[in-house]
């Protein structure tokens, strides 16, 4: 009973949840709530991704409607692995919740923080199990409008303007994906993802077609942070709390990867593909480069972390931009492993601005020796965003490099690897200041965070490390995935 | 105990004893006592798998397989077998004379000093036994990382520059060029494992093979074949022990470790020589060692005159590794052992010196040898054994790697080990008998100054004595040697 | 040509919108004027879809006597779910601008930049 609908649970416990958390009144109860919430969605994202990782697909019709008519959920690998991962880091996240919010979120608050977090997931959620364009784009505005919410509810008055400024952005952003959608409705006449695949084949040289195409990929850029659509983001992460840093940074941008490859993959596909590979690539080669030396240079550490997850995201669209087996592979990993290493590291910036009250990188002098846990988490965490062996993020970049090489793309090869030489200079950077510069006198002592902010930042910090050794979840389900994704292309 | 699980101890007791330590951080006594225990264990474990090693017992353990078809595997081969013996038996000396140093020179934060340096030499024996590339470069990279804080110990701005140049140069030529190497490497050939007789041979269009092995050369940074050299002085700012043990032994050996495992395990030698890899390249090594000789006697300060004395001794082994012979590669795996036990009394003195005298500068070391005797006399012995002088053991390598350079009549590599051996005179012997013979600068007579502690002396007794007994007894050592540059 | 310009106004019409929306947004540094500028972007698209549904001579798709040709309701229905999101997304875009109000006692974007350096 449960496991047929399985699927649409994902989405609706959530959605029922979110306004019923909103009436809850105090701080522990909302949190508790919303903490067991989030660990039945892991249970069920990981219950859906074991029916589907060897390659079968679930195909739930909403309300009983046939597709294309209805609207249909249908759950591969893919959307497994990602509903996996917004699943798993909402759970990990939840718990580190509880005393960070205390600290950053007024009492009135608190319900409607953890209200807002919720809407958030179910949009999430939705995207990646929706299997029709348009319940997508509503799902999208769903995760986006609670986002803006939870980034403006930051403690500086500068959150304000950032939550407006990618509300702006966003907004723009969905816009577009709206437009891009009406116009292949109007060549087609159907949603649903795989109808329009089929129907889109024959009428590939319409020129309609291609400006949807055009709208759909430049508005999911938007989203996706692609460079040089990311002005949005560093201020995004910098100033919103930062228990939705964690959230979003490990989230968000990991769908908006997913809608593209859906988007350009399942439901375009074919022909279209050699026209944004070029782009992608070119953007991608860009944009690992630049927000990397962006990332260098900043003096706030979760703005650093925001640059390199520009870059990182590059890193996601190269594999895209391949548009090969290996490529695909390598951008699913990264999207995961990615999800991993930032998750950790905002989970640990998070744990300092708990003890020290700023994440401003002046502030850090010192704390390494004061706060041992916590650095060690960051020093892990950054080794894997370097991509040293031994953790998750080498997995990754191994897969890159031989899609790049693949290709006889030494460029790409050359620019891959300088990117991870850029992030030895950002990552050393903070773990410089952290563990050897002497604690400023004016400062009094820091005690290392409570173990609830720890205990989630090592279980991703482990993670980190587990999945640089045994890859079978990682590797083996992202083959499948890009498999049934119809890439032929060796 | 199995053979796997004795290999997963011997691996794994570094890193066990690097958490007793930090736990005992508040009983000096009891961590130091931790720090030795573990090592005596490790160095009779490494003694033991020699054992049983050469009685032909096959050691190999897998781990885990993180991508397909590659796995973490560790596996004894006789190469591996001669640096695990070399860096095993050097880590107890070396924590015997530590433990005198730290405290005679009342260094910080010891626990973390004991502690990283266990888990360098844990990843140092996971290097030695590394069964693939793969697993090599991990050990690699963890070696790169735990001794950051090593170098960087004194804490000061100086200490934090070095450090700096010294992650900077091995992790970006470890990620930059070695990890592309390796990356290439599997594209074409779909492997990793270390197999006799290479496995790019057949697979690797030969004019592309000079490329590939120089993309090796250069991003096995630990090696320090220039330009990549910077990191090694800079990494003189570190306590003396680090010096010693570190960065005369454990982590540039493991540099040349990687280049002879490269070059014979996944080269391949007839597959080098064949396809002519080693022509430009070769000369790198060879300017390397001249160059290096060259700046050492330029150096006033005694560590950094070892430091590019060490650049020029470790060029010798990539010069082995390249010139693709079996003497030469005999030589150059000779030459792991030979160097290592000569430079760590090197570096031991060095360390004595500036415990007892507080003195850095050669130049001010003059006379020192009469207040300091057994310091200099250690001084001397290794000396010698570093210029190939018999009877010390060093004459050995240098002796097949001579014989290397004939056989494959390159001439003018011979000549330039020659001129360079002449250098090593020239720079070496004038600390001893200036520290004999000379006078001190201002004429006072050194009454205060007695020799370092006990346990200082005693562990450079050992080494320098092992200098003298590896030219009687090089057997060991000669036939890890000889098995695995395919001698017999 | 003319029916290029004439047979398609319903499309004209759209761009034109859109791109005075769009340049709206961009241009102006009064928050809501960038916010009224979102609303007549967003409101193009509705009527792109609303067209696009529109079938000629077709009646409200009401099945009766003597009726057979409808327009398509399915665009509309769809636009009705985008009004709702277009709706939500400027409340919050206002309510995001009074507190802006309230904490820098602007809303022109260059004033806020002056004051610390963001946007």
């Amino acid at each position: 009973m449960i496991e047929q609908h399985l699927s649409l649970l994902l989405v609706v416990i959530p959605l029922i949840a979110a306004p019923v958390t909103a009436m809850l009144p105090g701080r522990r109860l909302p949190w508790l709530f919303t903490l067991s919430v989030t660990w039945v969605c892991l249970l069920l994202a990981s219950w859906q991704l074991s029916v589907v990782m060897n390659g079968s697909v679930i195909s739930y019709e909403l309300g009983g409607w046939a597709p294309p008519w209805g609207i249909e959920y249908r759950i591969d690998a893919m959307n497994a692995l990602v509903a996996f991962i917004v699943a798993a880091i909402a759970a990990v996240t939840l718990p580190y919740a509880l005393r960070s919010v205390e600290k950053e979120i007024p009492e009135y608050q608190t319900s409607l923080f953890y209200a807002a977090i919720l809407l958030c997931l179910v949009g999430l959620l939705g995207i990646v199990q929706t299997g029709d364009v348009f319940n997508l784009f509503v799902f999208l505005e769903i995760s986006s409008l609670s986002s803006y919410v939870l980034i403006a509810m930051g403690k500086q008055r500068r959150a304000l303007t950032a939550a407006y400024q990618y509300l702006i952005m966003g907004t723009i952003g969905a816009t577009f994906l709206l437009i891009g959608i009406g116009l292949i409705y109007a060549e087609t006449g159907t949603l649903n993802m795989l109808d329009l695949n089929q129907r889109l084949q024959p009428i590939m040289e319409h020129r309609t077609v291609h400006t949807g195409f055009a709208f759909i990929v430049v508005g999911i850029a938007l989203k996706l942070a692609l460079f040089p659509l990311h002005l949005w983001l560093p201020n995004a992460y910098t100033y919103s709390p930062s228990v939705i840093s964690v959230f979003l940074a490990a989230t968000a941008t990991k769908v908006a990867v997913y809608i593209m490859l859906r988007m350009v993959f399942t439901v375009f596909s074919s022909s279209l593909v050699v026209l944004t590979s070029y782009m992608f690539l070119v953007l991608g080669i860009v944009g690992v480069i630049l927000p990397s030396i962006s990332a260098i240079f900043q003096t706030d550490a979760k703005r650093l972390l925001a640059y390199s997850s520009i870059a990182q995201i590059s890193y996601m669209v190269l594999g895209m931009g391949f548009a090969s087996v290996l490529g695909l592979t390598a951008t699913l990993v990264h999207v995961f492993n990615h999800a991993l290493m930032k998750g950790a590291l905002f989970m640990a910036i998070g744990a300092i601005v708990y003890r020290v009250g700023s994440s401003r990188l002046e502030n850090f002098q010192g704390l390494g020796r004061q706060m041992p846990w916590t650095f060690s988490a960051i020093l892990i965490a950054g080794l894997s965003l370097i991509g040293i062996p031994g953790t998750a993020g080498f997995i990754s970049k191994w897969y890159l490099v031989l899609a790049a090489l693949e290709q006889q793309s030494w460029l790409i090869t050359g620019v891959i690897l300088l990117g991870s030489l850029l992030a030895v200079i950002y990552v050393w950077k903070i773990v410089e200041i952290m563990f050897f510069r002497p604690v400023p006198e004016t400062v009094i002592e820091v005690r290392e965070a409570p173990a609830s902010l720890l205990i989630p930042t090592w279980v991703l910090v482990s993670a980190n490390l587990f999945f640089g050794f045994n890859t079978e979840l990682t590797v083996d389900v992202a083959g499948t995935a890009v498999r049934l994704l119809g890439v032929t292309a060796p | 105990m199995t053979e796997a699980q004795v290999l997963l101890l011997v691996l794994g007791l570094p890193f066990i004893g690097a958490v007793g330590i930090v736990l005992t951080r508040h009983r000096p006594n009891l961590r130091e006592a931790v720090t030795l225990i573990t090592a005596s264990a490790v160095c009779a474990l490494v003694l033991m798998i020699y054992g049983q090693f050469q009685a032909g017992t096959p050691f190999a353990v897998d781990i885990a397989e993180p991508l397909p078809g590659l796995l973490i595997r560790f596996e004894i081969e006789p190469l591996g077998m001669l640096f695990a013996l070399v860096a095993g038996s050097l880590w107890l000396i070396t924590s015997i004379y530590a433990i005198g140093y730290m405290r005679g020179h009342h260094e910080v934060n010891q626990t973390s000093f004991y502690a990283m340096f266990a888990i360098a030499i844990g990843s140092t024996l996971g290097a030695a036994f590394a069964g693939n590339l793969l697993t090599l470069f991990l050990c690699y990279e963890i070696l790169t990382i735990s001794t950051y804080p090593l170098v960087a110990h004194a804490g000061t701005a100086e200490a934090r520059r070095g450090a700096r140049t010294y992650i900077g140069i091995l992790l970006a030529t470890s990620i930059g060029l070695q990890l592309l190497a390796i990356l290439i490497t599997y594209a074409i050939t779909g492997t990793l494992d270390f197999r006799e007789g290479g496995i790019l041979a057949d697979k690797l269009d030969p004019a592309w093979a000079g490329l590939l092995l120089a993309l090796y050369i250069f991003g096995i940074g630990k090696a320090a074949v220039m330009p990549f050299h910077r990191w090694l002085p800079a990494a003189m700012v570190a306590p003396t022990p680090v010096s010693a043990l570190l960065h005369a032994v454990a982590v540039v050996k493991a540099g040349v470790f990687t280049v002879l495992k490269v070059t014979i395990y996944i080269f391949g030698t007839d597959f080098i020589t064949q396809s002519g890899a080693n022509d430009w390249i070769i000369w790198f090594a060879g300017a390397t060692i001249l160059l290096a000789s060259l700046i050492a006697m330029r150096q006033d300060n005694l560590k950094m005159r070892l430091a590019y004395s060490t650049v020029s001794q470790l060029s010798y082994i990539v010069l082995g590794a390249l010139l693709a012979t079996n003497m030469s590669l005999l030589g150059g795996a000779l030459h792991i052992t030979m160097h290592a036990f000569a430079k760590i009394t090197l570096f031991f003195a060095a360390g004595a010196i500036l415990v007892a005298a507080n003195k850095t500068l050669i130049s001010d070391m003059g006379g020192l040898g009469r207040a300091m005797p057994i310091t200099f006399g250690a001084f001397l012995v290794a000396s010698l054994s570093i210029i190939g002088l018999p009877p010390f053991g060093g004459m050995w390598s240098k002796w097949y790697l001579g014989m290397g350079a004939v056989e494959t009549g390159q001439w003018l590599l011979l000549t330039v080990l020659m001129i360079s051996s002449l250098l090593n005179i020239a720079y070496l012997l004038p600390i001893p008998i200036r520290g004999f013979f000379g006078k001190t600068r201002d004429g006072t007579h050194y009454h205060h100054i007695t020799e370092a502690p006990k346990s200082c002396l005693l562990a450079m007794a050992l080494t320098s004595l092992a200098c003298l007994l590896l030219f009687f007894y090089p057997d060991p050592f000669y036939q890890l040697a000889l098995s695995a540059a395919g001698g017999q | 040509m003319i029916d290029i310009i004439f047979g398609h106004y319903n499309y004209w019409i759209v761009v034109v919108l859109m791109m005075a929306g769009f340049y709206t947004v961009i241009s102006r540094g009064n928050l809501i004027k960038k916010i009224a500028g979102i609303n007549i972007f967003q409101t193009s698209v509705f009527l792109l879809y609303i067209s696009i549904g529109y079938v000629e001579k077709g009646t409200a798709p009401i099945i009766a006597e003597g009726y057979t040709v409808y327009s398509n309701p399915l665009p509309h229905v769809l636009i009705l779910t985008a009004i709702v999101v277009g709706v939500a997304t400027t409340a919050l875009g206002l309510a995001l601008v009074v507190r802006i109000k309230e904490a820098y006692g602007t809303i022109e974007e260059d004033e806020i930049h002056d004051q610390d350096m963001s946007l």
